[in-house]
């Protein structure tokens, strides 16, 4: 830090305008510190908006610095406290600090919360420390330092050799070494040849390519040109999701800045190196983000996988070789390049190296993005870093690596996040995604939703995959509705191996990991939901009944009045009763209860 | 050639490279079922049923896409792989109107052979299916979606061979279904009405309308021919049933075409067994036209043609040959003119 302007010593405030902190009011702080600034005739403190810091459940994220003051959750009406006591004043403001949730303890230094403390940051090293949207932030923390050495002191095949002695491995899921990726793209002849970049980022609950387009995109395009240069590829393509408008826009920008300072187009810092990049937004089909399906939409065909061999470094996008990567692995390049391979594959395991960032979700305290090296364990990201399960509540399970991921229970809390470890699990590594549950979430109706995830964007052509999870999801309703038997629990297995081993591309191979992985470690749940008809969790709304407890009902009539179908009966001051066969199972008269009277029964 | 050795089912064989599993399995006789492949297509390894074990592959690899090398050693009928042609059958079927008692199809379909080679009599699946309206009032073509598979042949024939794109898949998941622009009838569209997804359809989904009820594949005989129409050559086999034609099909292991047909050569046969049809000559006496003999018609035309040529002289006849006519029709039709007549009026219909 404070590499970021000439004037060390001056206060800038840096407001985080990620999407996370935008939806909880980052813009509206924004206005108010202008507004402020204009009301007090404030001119020499700059106003920093940054990309997402990764804190997102503390969000609105503001740090004061030089020192790194960090207060989190700020609202517009704090504005002129900050700028009265904090900026004006000098003064840190106790009551606007970031308390840890395990301690109690304020904390008033960024780099002091436990939640980065313990994160190793290489992927996001530049997210909530520049302004995304000024190239000259990017170079003043070192930023095109990489493609300046690559272009003038090493060959392609030095980049190559450097990429694979870093140990690399692709993060878009799959996990295939990123140099050896590259040697087959750069060995194999054409003409024209591609580099794309993988930006269609769709597991439900990963952001972590988001927030690095939106918080750090040079860092992105910086790592296309050195694969570029390395592959032997004129054009690159970033496939990025229409749904992400802030990531579209500021590439967009970004682009625009490199093309200004001369690091696209011909004879790139003076090589003979060409090279130009084209954003093509995509049309919000999940499958997209498999290669060959992601090729097929930029050439304007429906997006459907097909099969490999020919692997598109032999015959990719228009045919000719290509060389696909993902957003948070190309963010690694230039890192790799400046500081070396050896210090990167000295970060985590023996066949996982680097870091991984983690969008952690769910019912979790502090949730966000968490970059940690690899072999680093499950206990430590959702205890130590993101302070453990909500409200204190029992841990039940992690679900990792989104609907094509799996879900490990408490007993695995330990096993270290890498490649190979999580695959014995029967979860993967996949792009990030880490959602926590409690003993509120239903392990059948969870499967149920990640079926009908997969269902829904399942592109149809092979048919395990289109009609295969189809018969899995309505297996999977009729259990969640007591309308299955034993013998379906064993068809719904026997039908997820065969999907597992005979579809066409991942998203097919991969979607029935959810539900066998819950099978394997959740059984008993989902023998409970067919045997007994019932769901412990109490989410699963035609197995359980909503009950008053006539001891404990006071006969407020609180519940009557909230329940909006009627259900409720009884006299001012007698115990109520829940017609049954009325309730719809919303669960609100239970919210309302004054005394705890309503209960759920299985 | 450098020659290549695999292993299919323990069996050596010797081939050459650039084949696939699937072709060279169908050389040794040995069978490996498919839904989506078509020899005049490109491999699309879509349905799964070819998938077969290779030994060192990380998964199951399709027959139909996979192209051999030396030293592989391959199975195509191992119990996981039954297992998983079993339930993408039952899959299939249970989302397919069983139809079969009515179905044109029926015994010339792939995925009713497929399931009775698996001896499925019962569907372990059973969920929503889907009901498609059929409404297409083009003339030729039945589309019946609730018989497709989506296997996407009609898609890609109509694309890769036709280079017409009629056909294109829409939705996705368990609704992706095969369509028409705006799904509209076949005639709305630039449809050449040339039948070739017919030929290529696995199922029923899309059938002749003018076959239907006409004859079982069983009850008919099959004669093959050369289409009469253009210069082109192609050949046909013609679907015979108590003398009439009940249907003109192709097949893709022989002929120049190779299975391919046009409209004219599939469907324009309605005039060998039409009412309408001359099957004498007729000769205008009065004003009106009566049959006659051969003789007679004969030499009607020949005492008109001489009157014709002694007053008007050998250019004023003119002669335009047919592309139905046989290539030695053709060559006595330009030799009478040139020779008898006397004239080098001569021409063909496969210039205009």
């Amino acid at each position: 830090m404070g590499k970021i302007d000439v004037k060390e010593e001056q206060n800038r405030v840096f407001i985080c305008t990620g999407t996370g902190c935008i939806l909880s009011g980052a813009d509206r702080v924004n206005a108010a510190f202008k507004e402020e600034f204009k009301k007090r005739k404030i001119s020499e403190i700059d106003i920093v908006q940054t990309g997402c810091h990764g804190f997102c459940q503390q969000g609105p994220i503001i740090v004061i610095q030089p020192e790194g003051i960090f207060y989190p959750m700020v609202s517009a009406e704090n504005v002129a406290r900050i700028v009265e006591e904090h900026l004006l004043g000098g003064k840190i403001i106790d009551d606007l600090l970031y308390k840890d949730p395990s301690t109690g303890e304020k904390v008033p230094f960024y780099k002091d919360i436990n939640f980065y403390k313990k994160q190793t940051r290489i992927v996001l090293r530049n997210c909530g420390q520049i302004d995304p949207e000024e190239i000259d932030n990017y170079i003043e923390h070192g930023g095109y330092e990489a493609l300046k050495k690559v272009l003038s002191e090493m060959t392609p095949e030095e980049v190559v050799e450097e990429v694979k002695a870093s140990c690399l491995r692709g993060r878009g899921g799959a996990g295939f070494p990123t140099g050896i990726k590259w040697d087959f793209a750069r060995k194999a002849s054409g003409d024209v040849k591609y580099l794309i970049c993988n930006a269609d980022e769709g597991d439900p609950g990963a952001f972590m390519d988001r927030s690095v387009l939106e918080g750090d995109p040079h860092s992105v395009l910086e790592g296309m040109m050195i694969a570029a240069y390395a592959i032997g590829a004129s054009v690159g393509y970033i496939y990025v999701r229409a749904e992400y408008p802030l990531a579209v826009k500021r590439l967009k920008i970004a682009v625009e800045h490199v093309k200004k300072k001369g690091f696209l187009g011909k004879n790139i810092l003076g090589s003979s190196f060409n090279f130009e990049i084209k954003i093509k937004e995509g049309a919000g089909a999940f499958v997209c983000g498999e290669e060959t399906a992601l090729m097929a939409s930029i050439e304007g065909r429906r997006g459907t996988p097909r099969v490999r061999p020919p692997f598109p470094a032999q015959s990719g996008l228009w045919g000719k070789p290509t060389n696909i990567n993902n957003v948070e692995t190309l963010a690694n390049i230039a890192w790799i390049i400046i500081n070396g391979a050896n210090k990167f594959a000295a970060i985590g395991t023996e066949k996982s190296k680097g870091t991984k960032i983690f969008a952690v979700t769910g019912k979790v305290k502090n949730g966000g993005l968490v970059e940690v090296p690899m072999g680093t364990s499950l206990r430590e990201v959702i205890f130590d870093i993101c302070g453990g399960v909500k409200d204190d509540e029992e841990f039940k399970a992690v679900q990792i690596g989104g609907p094509s991921g799996g879900c490990l229970p408490a007993e695995f809390l330990d096993t270290p996040i890498d490649y190979e470890s999580l695959t014995q699990t029967g979860a993967i590594v996949g792009s990030g995604g880490m959602v926590v549950m409690d003993e509120s979430s239903c392990m059948v109706d969870l499967a149920r939703y990640f079926l009908a995830f997969t269902q829904k964007e399942s592109c149809g052509k092979c048919v395990p995959c289109r009609v295969g999870t189809k018969r899995m999801l309505e297996m999977l309703q009729r259990m969640t509705k007591g309308e299955s038997n034993e013998e379906e629990l064993v068809l719904l297995e026997n039908l997820a191996q065969d999907i597992k081993v005979s579809s066409l591309c991942g998203l097919g191979q991969t979607a029935p990991n959810p539900v066998l992985t819950m099978f394997k470690y959740f059984r008993k749940e989902f023998e409970e939901h067919v045997k007994e008809g019932r769901c412990r969790a109490g989410v699963c709304s035609e197995l359980i009944a909503y009950i008053i407890k006539e001891n404990i009902c006071k006969g407020c009539g609180v519940c009557k009045k909230h329940c909006p179908v009627g259900a409720i009966s009884g006299e001012k001051k007698q115990p109520h009763e829940i017609d049954v066969a009325k309730c719809v199972k919303c669960g609100i008269c239970m919210q309302h209860c004054p005394f705890d009277a309503i209960y759920v029964a299985e | 050639m450098a020659k290549i050795n695999l292993v299919i089912n323990d069996r050596k064989i010797e081939t050459e490279p650039g084949k696939t599993i699937l072709e060279v399995a169908g050389e040794n006789r040995i069978k490996i079922p498919t839904l989506c492949h078509d020899p005049r297509l490109k491999p699309y390894g879509a349905c799964r049923v070819c998938l077969v074990e290779v030994e060192g592959a990380r998964t199951f690899l399709p027959a139909c896409a996979t192209e051999v090398i030396d030293g592989m050693v391959v199975k195509t009928n191992t119990v996981p792989l039954y297992e998983i042609r079993r339930t993408i059958v039952e899959l299939l079927l249970s989302d397919h109107e069983l139809s079969c008692v009515t179905c044109e199809s029926a015994g010339q379909c792939q995925l009713q052979d497929l399931a009775y080679e698996l001896g499925i009599e019962e569907n372990r699946f059973e969920g929503e299916k889907h009901t498609y309206t059929i409404e297409d009032y083009n003339p030729l073509i039945e589309r019946d979606l609730n018989k497709c598979i989506s296997c996407g042949r009609c898609v890609r024939i109509c694309e890769e061979v036709q280079q017409n794109s009629i056909y294109t898949f829409a939705n996705r998941g368990f609704d992706a279904i095969v369509t028409t622009p705006y799904d509209r009838s076949l005639i709305e569209t630039k449809c050449e009405l040339c039948g070739q997804c017919v030929s290529t359809c696995p199922t029923g989904a899309l059938t002749e309308k003018m076959s239907r009820y006409k004859g079982r594949i069983w009850e008919i005989e099959k004669v093959k021919t050369i289409c009469p129409y253009c210069g082109c050559g192609c050949e046909l086999e013609i679907q015979i049933k108590n003398g009439e034609i009940v249907r003109v099909s192709t097949d893709v292991e022989s002929g120049i075409n190779k299975g391919n047909a046009c409209a004219k050569g599939r469907f324009g046969y309605d005039f060998v067994n039409h009412p309408n049809r001359l099957t004498s000559p007729l000769v205008r006496k009065n004003g009106e036209l009566v049959e006659t003999s051969w003789d007679e018609a004969i030499k009607t035309v020949a005492d008109k043609f001489s009157k014709i040529k002694k007053k008007h002289g050998s250019d004023a006849i003119a002669g335009l040959s047919s592309a139905k006519c046989t290539n030695e029709e053709n060559y006595l039709m330009q030799k009478f003119m040139r020779a008898v007549i006397g004239t080098n009026n001569i021409d063909h219909c496969a210039r205009l």
